[in-house]
């Protein structure tokens, strides 16, 4: 291993972090602002110009709170929860392809930590860990209602996980392959893969509202029914990183959206500007339009959010195991059919 | 540098999997055994089987062992509740505990006899290579083993069915 591409990845892994922290603090200042223009209110206005400087206010009010641990909780468990949490949200980035190599002085450097042959399955794992963060939490606080809302947390994501995994495989006959970089390459000039797999997009983008616990699938934290949810007894940064895990990975799935139907850093006309723009800036404008792709994506996330109500537990339950499940099996047996049918004639 | 990973991959993974036996707390037994099974999975990433790796990770990791602390979580074991258990079952405990202690040392000797086995493909464990072997010579034992796994799911249903009067 030369030193050169330890930096290389070093640095590319520090940028796609920082970024990814960036994007989640600026997130909350979005939701506020988009919530404010769904409901017809102006939003933070007061901090900086257009309130610009409220997720530092905010941030800089969860690190100076007190911090409470309850005498009767499992106290180890108790910090361990919102760390497991932030760190299963976050190590989903590192098999996103953000744009194609850069080349640069005839060097490759490619704009994806790691390339494995299983990405997509990895991303899967991730997606299953990032129960244990809440489940964890809730039972340390020793508290009845985190516990419940541990429990609704991780029965939905357990329910949501089969769905999401189906209708994976069904993109999965398609492209062919695992490796996340090969299945954006793969749709390069308008072969996105939402226009081949509509229903299993479909399917994949509402199990993917439910696994980040965003409304209308926020049962976890439903506050009618268990005070605060499964962070109840926390409060200071703990807390703040369980409300940023949340949007860290609303971020992460917006980037697998992309990357898996969408066609990642593709866009029409990406050949004429590799020719015009040279090897080093046209990766960059790629990642630029990919990232234009994941933020369509989170303003979706937040519209549905502002615009849907909560769903009842049973609601919850019978759109998993009655309805998505059984669609994704008919999914793939149809894509599996048409490709059998293709390949014969 | 491989093997030296492997043994201190392979120490953690005993040391956690003693954990699992000596925590006193359930709960806390189940997240030591979701540890021993990352440490197995760092095992198979070093045996170049990517996908069993990963696999273990989503089946084991990820779903079986959540429901195993879901279960737990809810019946909230603690140390007061616990049923006092007779002399007579600690004994037969102690001898079934001896029983397996022999039985394991006995295969590690038939172990040590044996040469050690080399994989033809070293690349076996890749997706590409592994879907080959099932869905080719193993077709029938993999098929059949799904019809296993189905039966299981429709005995569970089943089994939770309200008898209907």
């Amino acid at each position: 291993m030369d030193i050169t591409f330890v930096l290389e990845k070093f640095i590319l892994v520090a940028i796609i972090f920082g970024i990814s922290l960036v994007i989640a603090m600026y997130s909350t200042y979005a939701e506020r602002k988009v919530a404010a223009f769904l409901q017809d209110r102006l939003g933070p206005d007061r901090a900086g110009p257009a309130g610009m400087f409220q997720p530092l206010a905010d941030g800089l009010k969860m690190f100076m709170k007190e911090e409470i641990i309850p005498t009767n909780s499992n106290k180890w468990l108790f910090m361990v929860g919102p760390g497991l949490a932030m760190l299963t949200a976050c190590i989903g980035t590192a098999v996103i392809p953000w744009g194609s190599p850069i080349v640069f002085d005839g060097r490759i450097i490619p704009l994806q930590v790691t390339d494995i042959n299983v990405g997509i399955l990895y991303i899967f794992g991730v997606v299953s860990l990032g129960v244990y963060g809440v489940m964890i939490g809730g039972w340390a606080s020793n508290n009845k209602y985190s516990l419940l809302s541990a429990i609704r947390a991780a029965s939905q994501n357990i329910s949501y996980e089969i769905a999401m995994g189906l209708s994976i495989i069904a993109l999965l006959l398609v492209t062919g392959t695992m490796s996340l970089k090969e299945v954006v390459e793969q749709q390069h000039g308008w072969h996105w893969n939402v226009l081949y797999q509509p229903l299993g997009f479909i399917i994949f983008i509402v199990c993917s509202f439910a696994e980040t616990n965003r409304a209308p699938f926020d049962l976890p934290e439903c506050e009618t029914e268990l005070i605060g949810g499964y962070h109840t007894e926390y409060s200071s940064m703990k807390l703040g990183f369980y409300l940023f895990a949340e949007y860290i990975n609303m971020f992460v799935s917006s980037a697998v959206m992309a990357a898996l139907y969408f066609g990642g850093y593709n866009y029409p006309g990406m050949d004429w500007v590799l020719v015009h723009a040279g090897t080093v800036i046209a990766p960059l404008i790629g990642a630029g339009v990919f990232f234009a792709k994941i933020f369509a994506f989170i303003f979706f996330f937040m519209w549905v959010r502002w615009t849907i109500p909560r769903f009842r537990y049973d609601q919850l339950m019978h759109l998993g195991w009655k309805m998505l499940t059984p669609l994704a099996i008919a999914n793939i047996i149809i894509t599996g059919i048409v490709i059998a049918l293709i390949e014969k004639f | 540098m491989g093997t030296s990973v492997f043994y201190i991959v392979a120490a953690l993974s005993v040391f956690f999997s003693l954990m699992v036996i000596f925590s006193k707390n359930p709960v806390h037994s189940v997240l030591y055994l979701i540890v021993t099974f990352f440490t197995f999975t760092v095992h198979y990433i070093l045996l170049n089987a990517q996908f069993l790796a990963v696999v273990n990770f989503i089946v084991y990791m990820g779903a079986i062992m959540v429901l195993f602390l879901f279960v737990l979580m809810l019946l909230n074991l603690n140390k007061d509740n616990e049923p006092l258990k007779s002399p007579l079952v600690k004994i037969l405990g102690i001898i079934a505990g001896c029983c397996l202690i022999v039985t394991l040392i006995g295969s590690l000797k038939a172990t040590a006899l044996s040469n050690p086995l080399l994989l033809q493909n070293p690349n076996l464990g890749l997706i590409k290579n592994l879907g080959k072997e099932l869905f080719g010579p193993f077709m029938l034992p993999f098929e059949l083993s799904s019809i296993l796994l189905l039966t299981a799911m429709v005995g569970a249903v089943l089994l939770t069915k309200k008898e209907k009067v």
